[in-house]
């Protein structure tokens, strides 16, 4: 034991990283990560251009009038709004892929704490969701198709992008409940089933009344109505809200009841 | 428990110096009805390179879970510096190499290393960690496309970015060739020599007889030996005589120097001592016994007998002479 004295440590000199370990290194390297995986970048960016290169130019119907602006301006949001969920939710169905490869448990190992996880994993999704909606309006302004005041071109954009935090919310929580590689190939059908529900790809009035009745109570059918009204100019209805919150309250509350239990694994 | 190790590690604690590294209590896990470990009390001091000795499910990944806060134990006590696991980790003392998993395969070598590094306050430059895992020049290599080994070594460099005090390894070289176990475990070794406090798990007898200091053999969740390298080796030194005698008697054999077991089958008897010829010459100047047969017992054998399901050899180990 006479080596005991030149090997004790200086635990005084050890401190616990402020902010639970966030950091910037950390969402660089997430968001570069995210970008590498091209799948996710074709469905959450290029394919939501394209829907609105395809629907939202039609000359029977862009320039109709939709309130404080035109049809095409209608469009372009619905194709953001859609972009950007596909987005957030594949940055927190991560989570799925992260817990699988083991490296979750390997974060454990780590000062970073399971909040600060959550917040990168959250503002990971943000990122992504940011390009999508930049990717579709700056083809919009391109395209010289949509209509509507440049306040709303901001208030819209930013109405979609932070709205879609509530599917990041919805990526995490389904993440946690089917912890597979291939999480996302159900999330990303289930996601079409909710774009038609909410009426993004094809106004609901067009469909028959059972559908409508349905459609909602589906998760997109509140946010689609509600980045919407700025350019409608339409009341928010009550039945949009409640449903904003009803499902904010399941998705972000089923994330952190699955968080919890994976956390306190025993 | 047989202790070889003579040294107090009570009186430690007693001087006012920094806790020891790893500290458990009457340290028990049970996975529903199994009993994973069974009551593990074991002090570790700073400096020490300790093996943790044992056949799978011996429960050795079950206690280092427990050193390192990933599973709470069903009773008992873990202390790493003094602190609770989850403490110690945030600090940055204590770091660990796992068997597997772990990584993200579409992160590359350099950016996982970054990565891990960017969360602790107190860190080793990324660039001279991948120099000393010796992994540098596969630095912008995606993990997904690395080798078993090569992986391992990313495992170890991660572990090393903190600098920490103590450094876990559960069965680290589980899957390599010869060649890569040995300049794995150079690297450690190399390591270990700036005072580095080591625990590590294996089932490789000659791992744990080749790097480390003092070796702690498990079974079935409890510790069965503890002493350094050599003192484990001096077990696996004895003889095994066979002959056959009938009549024996087996409390004159037992009071022979060195005698550790007298085992009576018929007419045969089997003697496993320290000393033969001790044994050899009693038997054919004082006893009737013929057939006799000397057999040295390998490492290999001490090994199983020490750590064997059934509980009968355990308390056979003595303290060496």
């Amino acid at each position: 034991m006479s080596t005991l004295s030149s090997s004790t440590p200086d635990l005084s000199g050890r401190r616990v990283p402020r902010f639970g370990g966030f950091n910037l290194t950390v969402l660089r390297l997430e968001v570069r990560r995210l970008l590498r995986n091209k799948r996710t970048v074709l469905f959450a960016v290029l394919l939501p251009v394209v829907f609105f290169l395809i629907f939202g130019l039609n000359p029977q119907y862009a320039d109709q009038n939709a309130g404080n602006g035109n049809v095409s301006a209608f469009i372009m949001i619905s194709m953001a709004l859609y972009g950007a969920v596909l987005a957030t939710t594949s940055g927190g169905a991560m989570v799925a892929i992260e817990r699988a490869a083991g490296w979750s448990r390997q974060l454990r190992l780590t000062p970073l704490s399971p909040a600060a996880y959550i917040v990168i994993k959250m503002l990971t999704a943000l990122v992504l969701g940011l390009a999508s909606v930049l990717a579709v309006y700056v083809v919009g302004i391109i395209t010289h198709k949509p209509s509507m005041p440049v306040y709303l071109w901001i208030v819209t954009g930013l109405s979609v992008w932070i709205g879609s935090l509530l599917f990041a919310a919805f990526g995490l929580f389904m993440g946690y409940l089917l912890p597979s590689e291939n999480v996302m190939q159900i999330l990303s059908f289930a996601l079409v089933l909710f774009a038609f529900a909410g009426g993004l790809f094809i106004p609901l009035d067009q469909m028959g009344d059972l559908f409508q009745t349905i459609a909602r109570f589906t998760p997109l059918y509140g946010l689609n109505e509600l980045v919407h009204a700025p350019l409608t100019g339409d009341a928010i209805s009550v039945s949009a809200v409640v449903n904003v919150v009803v499902w904010l309250v399941v998705f972000a509350g089923g994330a952190m009841w699955r968080f919890r239990r994976d956390t306190a694994r025993v | 428990m047989a202790r070889l190790d003579e040294t107090p590690h009570g009186e430690v604690a007693s001087r006012p110096v920094a806790p020891p590294a790893v500290d458990l209590q009457g340290l028990r896990k049970d996975f529903g009805s199994v009993q994973a470990v069974r009551g593990i009390d074991l002090t570790i001091s700073s400096g020490e390179i300790v093996a943790f000795l044992g056949p799978n499910g011996a429960g050795k990944t079950s206690t280092i879970d427990m050193i390192l806060g990933l599973s709470q134990p069903t009773d008992g006590q873990v202390r790493v510096y003094g602190m609770t696991p989850h403490q110690a980790i945030g600090r940055g003392l204590v770091s660990a190499v796992m068997q597997t998993g772990g990584l993200l395969k579409d992160l590359t070598v350099g950016e996982t290393a970054q990565y891990t590094a960017s969360l602790f306050v107190q860190r080793r430059p990324v660039a001279e960690v991948l120099e000393r895992a010796g992994i540098s020049e596969i630095s912008d290599r995606l993990v997904g496309k690395c080798s078993g080994g090569e992986q391992q070594r990313l495992r170890f460099a991660m572990a090393l970015l903190s600098d920490p005090d103590l450094l876990v390894l559960d069965e680290p070289t589980t899957g390599m060739d010869v060649e890569g176990r040995r300049s794995f475990w150079a690297a450690i070794r190399e390591d270990a020599e700036q005072g580095r406090t080591v625990l590590f798990a294996t089932h490789y007898l000659e791992e744990a007889d080749a790097y480390a200091d003092r070796v702690i053999l498990v079974r079935q969740g409890r510790i069965v030996a503890d002493g350094t390298a050599s003192q484990i080796k001096a077990l696996s030194t004895g003889r095994t005589v066979r002959a056959t005698l009938p009549g024996a008697d087996r409390a004159a054999l037992l009071a022979l120097a060195g005698v550790e077991t007298v085992e009576v089958r018929g007419d045969t008897i089997i003697v496993q001592a320290k000393d033969s010829d001790e044994v050899a010459r009693y038997l054919l100047t004082q006893t009737a016994a013929r057939d006799l047969e000397v057999t040295s017992r390998g490492l290999e054998d001490a090994f199983l007998a020490l750590t064997a399901d059934d509980g009968a050899t355990a308390t056979t180990v003595g303290s060496p002479t």
